[in-house]
């Protein structure tokens, strides 16, 4: 029965990529781990893109924002950046965390296809990305006015998970700070 | 009215589905001639009603019905008509249709191709890709019909196809890879089928090659679309991102070409039986992975489906149904006693072995690293994501391991070679190689040691394959006598190993030699790139169809001549708003200039502009379009065509190359 018990490996194999993938089903790719919902931003000190000066997480504070975590390698950030130039235009506040980046790179994306952001916080290590739980770029989190995590989305923003998640939250965080 | 003749038609097609899985089977079981005569019919007539089907859901398209669901979020009045057509499988419900369709065609090319087949064969194979059907075909109806109607509130106009899609490469891409996923299905349901019968013989890896031939040339050909769409449509000149949809198509690619090498020793030797199944079942058994990974949503990408957990716990039923039956099946029939037929090691037995070796390593290791980030969350150990970096490091390895014994391939004998021979045989191509590997990339400044490396593996596997060639020509008495003794078996491996090499060269050469530079520039500004002087001349507003765009008008000069006049794009379509980057490239067989525009950049006329040169970018898919010649070429060969009886009688067919 020796060799003939050798035949049964692929299909042994095979089972267990079935039960990954139905444990896979069960979760959802773009599905935040809740580890740092109505938890206020890890504490960072970094460059700021492009500027001289050193970013911290009381600079990110004082109206509801968007943080955006994008990169020049990622791409879907480029698929995701016009909508949020969108964004910009109507007044969102939206800063950026640039992940894992090349800064000259990302200075020249931000030239090259308009820049939606605030300021963003030039991440090189991904040492903020880490403390984040950041698993991949593009993810934007949803912070109040005091700098509490209330929302993350993993994936691209667009107009669909935009009207449908982000904005009934941030319009909610907003009334909450009497900002119309 | 048309709609619901396509939905009723769809609907007969799966009952014709189940017959043809059901009867002919049952009569193969119990040696009843009846049922299994019937199967060829029932091949042709499901083939007939998804045809009725896919006709009536393209007619919907091209007549702008929009009270149907799926034109009206997929198409647009405006749009022109062959992207009216494209847009029938530019979505999940219309593009499972295709599917549908492409697997009852090639079932009823079985049918109508196999007439030398035992009918008891025959009936096995076709019962085995009318399962195949009853799954898809079940899979469109309960979870994706793509006939559902929006009434009453039908819209006045559709909201248009994705820009990204409205694309004439994009036309053909699907179509292409779908013929090449689902024509493994043929090779999956041969395999089978010998696994029912218990005669695993040369005579199935014989059926089974010149299908197998085919399925790999098209999703050659529709891998290489896939790619040059993305390098010319998405606009920044990047040709391969490693995404897991691309992943989803190279896995089955990778198992396939292991597949036809393994499908070869099979036959001329007998050897690897068991192997050959395995890698039959498992080269169908990841395009249906592929199916599951794009359709279901556990992986993000750039260009997965619209995705639904209801339809990812389908194709995940029908995955555990058809690869677990399968490998159930295999664990039980296959031989288990390793084959009397010896081999040396040093041989051309022991080559393909080595082949199937790298090639397998190769499709797990994509496979690994598109599923980590799913197995690392299944175990609940956060979320992570594979990039680039890993799978260039692994792969690019295993491919310089490769070439090299691609060059000894041809020359190699079966059963028992000397090193001796090889050298006598190989030792002036391996000089020549050398030389070429120096001296050819002098003609690029600056030396780069990667492009060196890269030619001299491919001018080792090109020239060991000229060796070979010459040898057959001289023994003949004229040229024109030796070229007409190869067969096209012989041939299509010359072209496609050929395209292998021209596809290495243009991969490491373009990844190594490309130069971009991302500037600001104004009307009248010019920069000189690798030579080429680029002129910034005037921006335009240009009219499309269903888009308005501005064009900047470049000419490129080089010392003095010109070379070309071009005009990039950034097109704002008009029903979705979305603004779209439509690069203008002058394309060349030793280089491509590439130019896409960025935004405008302050309020004096000012552009983002992103120039390009790469060098040799073209050989990559030149390299994969003779790949497929090859596979198509070797298809041909008439000995698939012969009669079984006088192959089983010759010795002679297992001393030819293969």
């Amino acid at each position: 029965m020796g060799p003939r018990l050798k035949l049964f490996l692929p299909l042994i194999l095979f089972a267990l990529l079935a039960i990954t993938l139905f444990r896979g089903l069960g979760l959802d790719p773009n599905e935040m781990p809740s580890a740092l919902i109505d938890r206020p931003l890890p504490a960072f000190n970094l460059p700021a893109l492009g500027q001289t000066g050193m970013v911290s997480a009381a600079d990110v504070t004082g109206q509801p924002a968007l943080l955006n975590v994008w990169a020049t390698w990622c791409v879907s950030c480029r698929v995701e950046h016009p909508y949020l130039k969108q964004l910009a235009q109507q007044g969102i506040p939206i800063f950026g965390l640039n992940y894992k980046d090349d800064d000259l790179a990302a200075q020249r994306w931000l030239e090259e296809l308009g820049d939606p952001y605030r300021f963003n916080i030039a991440d090189r290590e991904g040492t903020l990305g880490l403390d984040l739980g950041v698993y991949g770029a593009p993810e934007t989190y949803l912070l109040d006015a005091t700098g509490v995590v209330r929302y993350r989305h993993a994936g691209v923003v667009d107009e669909k998970v935009w009207q449908t998640i982000l904005e009934p939250l941030y319009l909610a965080l907003s009334k909450g700070n009497g900002v119309p | 009215m048309i709609p619901e003749i396509g939905h009723f038609a769809l609907i007969i097609a799966l009952c014709l589905a189940l017959i043809l899985a059901l009867v002919p089977a049952w009569g193969a079981w119990r040696g009843n001639s009846v049922a299994m005569a019937l199967a060829p019919s029932l091949a042709i007539g499901l083939l007939v009603f998804v045809g009725i089907s896919f006709i009536c859901l393209t007619t919907a398209f091209l007549q702008d019905d929009f009270s149907v669901k799926l034109v009206a979020s997929h198409s647009n009045s405006l749009l022109p008509s062959i992207y009216k057509f494209a847009a029938v499988w530019g979505n999940h419900e219309g593009s499972l249709l295709l599917w549908a369709l492409i697997l009852a065609l090639w079932t009823a090319a079985v049918a109508l191709f196999s007439s030398q087949l035992p009918l008891l064969v025959l009936s096995r194979v076709l019962s085995v890709m009318g399962g195949i059907s009853v799954g898809f075909l079940s899979f469109s109806l309960i979870t994706s019909n793509p006939f559902a109607r929006l009434l009453p509130a039908a819209p006045a106009d559709g909201s248009d196809l994705n820009p990204l899609l409205q694309d004439p490469g994009l036309i053909i891409h699907p179509p292409l890879l779908y013929m090449g996923y689902v024509g493994f299905s043929v090779a999956f349901a041969f395999a089978i089928a010998a696994l029912l019968g218990g005669r695993l013989d040369a005579s199935w890896a014989r059926w089974s090659r010149p299908w197998t031939n085919i399925a790999w040339a098209f999703l050659s050909l529709g891998i290489m679309l896939g790619s040059w769409w993305a390098y010319y449509e998405l606009g920044w000149g990047g040709w391969w991102f490693w995404d897991p949809v691309e992943n989803a198509s190279f896995m089955p690619w990778l198992a396939g070409t292991a597949l036809i090498h393994s499908l070869a020793a099979t036959e001329k030797r007998g050897l690897f039986k068991s192997w050959t199944v395995l890698l039959a079942i498992f080269t169908f058994s990841l395009s249906l992975l592929g199916t599951f990974l794009v359709r279901s949503g556990v992986l993000t990408s750039v260009h997965a489906f619209a995705t639904d957990p209801a339809r990812g716990m389908f194709i995940l039923v029908f995955l555990a149904i058809v690869v677990g039956g399968s490998l159930t099946l295999y664990a039980f029939r296959a031989p288990a006693v390793s084959s009397r037929v010896s081999f040396g090691w040093v041989s051309r037995e022991s080559l393909l072995l080595c082949n199937n070796v790298v090639f397998l390593v190769a499709t797990l290791t994509v496979l690994f690293g598109t599923l980590f980030p799913l197995i690392v969350d299944a175990l609940g150990l956060g979320k992570v994501s594979v990039g680039p970096p890993y799978f260039n490091a692994v792969f690019v390895p295993l491919m310089a391991l490769l070439v090299p014994l691609m060059g000894l391939g041809p020359v190699s004998r079966w059963k028992r070679d000397a090193v001796e021979r090889w050298r006598g045989e190989l030792a002036i191509p391996a000089v020549v190689a050398v030389l070429c590997g120096i001296t050819l990339p002098l003609l690029h400044a600056p030396y780069n040691i990667w492009v060196a490396l890269a030619v001299l593996l491919s001018s080792w596997l090109v020239l060991g394959l000229a060796r070979d060639l010459w040898q057959r020509l001289r023994s003949a008495s004229s040229a024109g006598q030796g070229l007409a003794r190869l067969t096209p078996g012989y041939c299509g491996m010359l072209i496609a190993h050929l395209g292998f090499a021209a596809c290495v060269v243009g991969i490491v050469a373009t990844s190594q030699y490309s130069v971009e530079h991302d500037l600001k520039m104004s009307p009248g500004d010019s920069r000189v790139l690798a030579g080429y002087e680029f002129r910034f001349v005037e921006v335009v507003q240009v009219r499309g169809p269903n888009f308005v765009a501005d064009e900047a008008r470049f000419e490129v000069t080089r010392d003095g001549v010109p070379v070309a006049s071009m005009g990039p794009q950034k097109r704002r379509y008009l029903a979705s708003g979305s603004v779209m980057t439509e690069a203008a490239i002058d394309a060349g067989l030793f280089r491509d200039l590439y130019v896409a525009m960025g935004e405008p950049v302050g309020s004096s006329g000012a552009w983002a502009m992103r120039l390009h040169f790469k060098p040799l970018v073209r050989w990559m898919w030149l390299g994969a379009i003779l790949m497929a010649l090859g596979a198509f070429t070797a298809a041909l060969d008439k000995r698939y065509r012969r009669q079984r009886e006088v192959i089983h009688s010759s010795g002679e067919a297992v001393l030819r190359g293969a």
